[in-house]
């Protein structure tokens, strides 16, 4: 007898100090992580503010080494990957044939060996991670180079804010100065083996630390006890949407998608053509390109409401009673103390000021300011 | 969690005070406001429409989601909360107090509201 009952949600090595922390709980790509721990816009703006501690191990760690794991990685991806330095990292994406998004991704150039063989990390979406491993999997045949699953290899600890630097100075002998944003190189934390990245996906200065599952627990105490004088609290999902959602990064399944190829998400500029050899989807993004250059697709603008209700994923976006466009996320930011958007819109009615757009929030009209992306930018 | 035990409770959530003159007050429970996370907009009832039990009158939205907000009771609508209307997360912070909803001049109460413990019970599952 077949059972088609939902596989039991997978737990982080953190979950029961999630649950001792008292977390709201959510399923998230067949995952059950915290959402929030108390109010969502209290742990948004610490982050804003002070800083925030996130439990992200759900994301997909995939291994390439190899003397062509750069190769193989160009190949792969739409990036020039063998031109990031050792300890640099890249946003990145991995495109169908078609030019279609399969996922957006972060690259990490960890090492190279004095016998010229690279070693990479690819970071995934939880939701899209067996499809990029899959991919890269497949896409390695030919290439002298290993593709190794290591989702259960790591556990991800994020802490994020302006107070995040000193947090994780008073645990660390890495040169944090040294560490610029998008790069990350291995140290110590509290004692633990990580890989300290100056990454993340909250519009504010911050690190990712990567660890092994078994160190999980007390790197997450030694930082909530290093941040308890500065106004460190740990965090959910749902502030990490609205923090991202403010910085106007794209999430994956809303502002991204196989439907989509970089150039329709206004993201061309990942795609570098001018880079060494082929790679998947070389043909269709060209084409994409000219495309997009001749006849603009829709463009990802920012929405600001007028009023209080707010704009959820899949909305229309209208203008003098007809449709051009849709929301892909939306929430209410506690930055601006309004409710957000990000759309897709048709090009004539992209420029930030464009008079006359509104939101269809369940048959109403709402009246929305079209702005430029982000809606937030933190200070230098 | 406790709920007031001199209120009376709807299978969705909703809470029903006792009736003055016949007007009864009603709001959300603190599980049902718990659920929702920090309420951001709140659409209630329009004063002199008339809501009936179990049937939509009005939606509260909250950072992640839209819920729809049902009347445990039948009548007509005699005032609304402006303050809750004005800063929505009353209803996080009081839901049995400040952050109550609308009043309601009742014409007919159904038999199935649950008394405090029934709800406990409910919500405990």
């Amino acid at each position: 007898m077949s059972s088609n009952a939902p596989a039991e949600p997978r737990r982080t090595a953190l979950d029961a100090l999630h649950r001792s922390l008292g977390a709201t709980m959510t399923d998230f790509a067949g995952w059950d992580m915290p959402l929030r721990y108390g109010s969502e816009r209290d742990e948004h703006n610490a982050v804003r503010t002070k800083a925030g501690l996130f439990d992200l191990s759900h994301m997909g760690e995939i291994t390439v080494t190899g003397p062509e794991a750069a190769q193989l990685l160009n190949f792969a991806l739409v990036g020039d990957i063998a031109s990031v330095g050792v300890g640099r990292a890249r946003y990145t994406m991995i495109c169908r044939e078609d030019g279609g998004i399969l996922d957006d991704l972060i690259v990490y150039r960890l090492a190279e060996t004095e016998a010229g063989s690279s070693h990479y990390m690819v970071v995934a979406n939880a939701s899209n991670a067996q499809v990029v491993l899959d991919a890269l999997t497949e896409r390695s045949a030919g290439y002298d180079a290993e593709v190794r699953d290591d989702r259960d290899a790591y556990a991800l600890i994020a802490v994020q804010g302006p107070e995040s630097p000193g947090i994780l100075a008073s645990l660390t002998d890495a040169d944090l100065d040294g560490l610029k944003y998008y790069a990350g190189l291995p140290g110590t934390v509290a004692g633990v083996p990580a890989l300290i990245a100056r990454t993340g996906y909250t519009g504010e200065d911050g690190f990712e630390l990567f660890v092994r599952p078994e160190h999980a627990v007390e790197l997450w105490q030694a930082l909530t006890k290093a941040g308890e004088g500065v106004g460190l609290v740990p965090c959910g999902l749902s502030c990490r949407d609205t923090l991202r959602l403010e910085a106007g990064m794209p999430l994956y399944g809303h502002e991204l998608s196989t439907e989509l190829t970089p150039f329709d998400a206004g993201l061309g500029r990942v795609v570098k053509f001018a880079k060494e050899g082929d790679f998947v989807g070389r043909a269709a993004l060209e084409a994409a390109a000219e495309r997009a250059a001749s006849n603009p697709p829709r463009v990802l603008v920012g929405l600001v409401a007028e009023g209080r209700r707010v704009p959820r994923a899949g909305y229309p976006v209208v203008a003098d009673g007809q449709v051009i466009g849709e929301v892909t996320s939306g929430a209410p930011s506690p930055t601006l103390g309004k409710p957000i958007a990000m759309a897709y819109v048709d090009a004539a009615h992209s420029a930030p000021g464009t008079a006359g757009v509104g939101v269809d929030i369940r048959g109403s009209h709402e009246p929305y300011e079209v702005v430029a992306l982000p809606f937030y930018k933190r200070q230098k | 969690m406790s709920n007031p035990q001199q209120l009376r409770y709807s299978k969705e959530h909703e809470w029903l005070s006792g009736a003055e003159d016949g007007v009864s007050t009603v709001g959300i429970t603190e599980f049902a406001a718990n659920a929702l996370g920090d309420v951001v907009y709140a659409q209630l009832p329009e004063v002199g429409s008339t809501v009936a039990a179990g049937e939509t009158c009005g939606e509260l939205e909250s950072t992640k989601s839209v819920s729809d907000l049902y009347s445990p009771v039948s009548g007509e609508v005699t005032e609304i909360n402006e303050d809750v209307v004005n800063d929505p997360s009353l209803v996080n912070t009081a839901p049995f107090e400040g952050g109550w909803l609308f009043k309601v001049r009742v014409a007919e109460e159904p038999a199935d509201l649950l008394s405090a413990d029934e709800y406990a019970a409910h919500t405990a599952g």
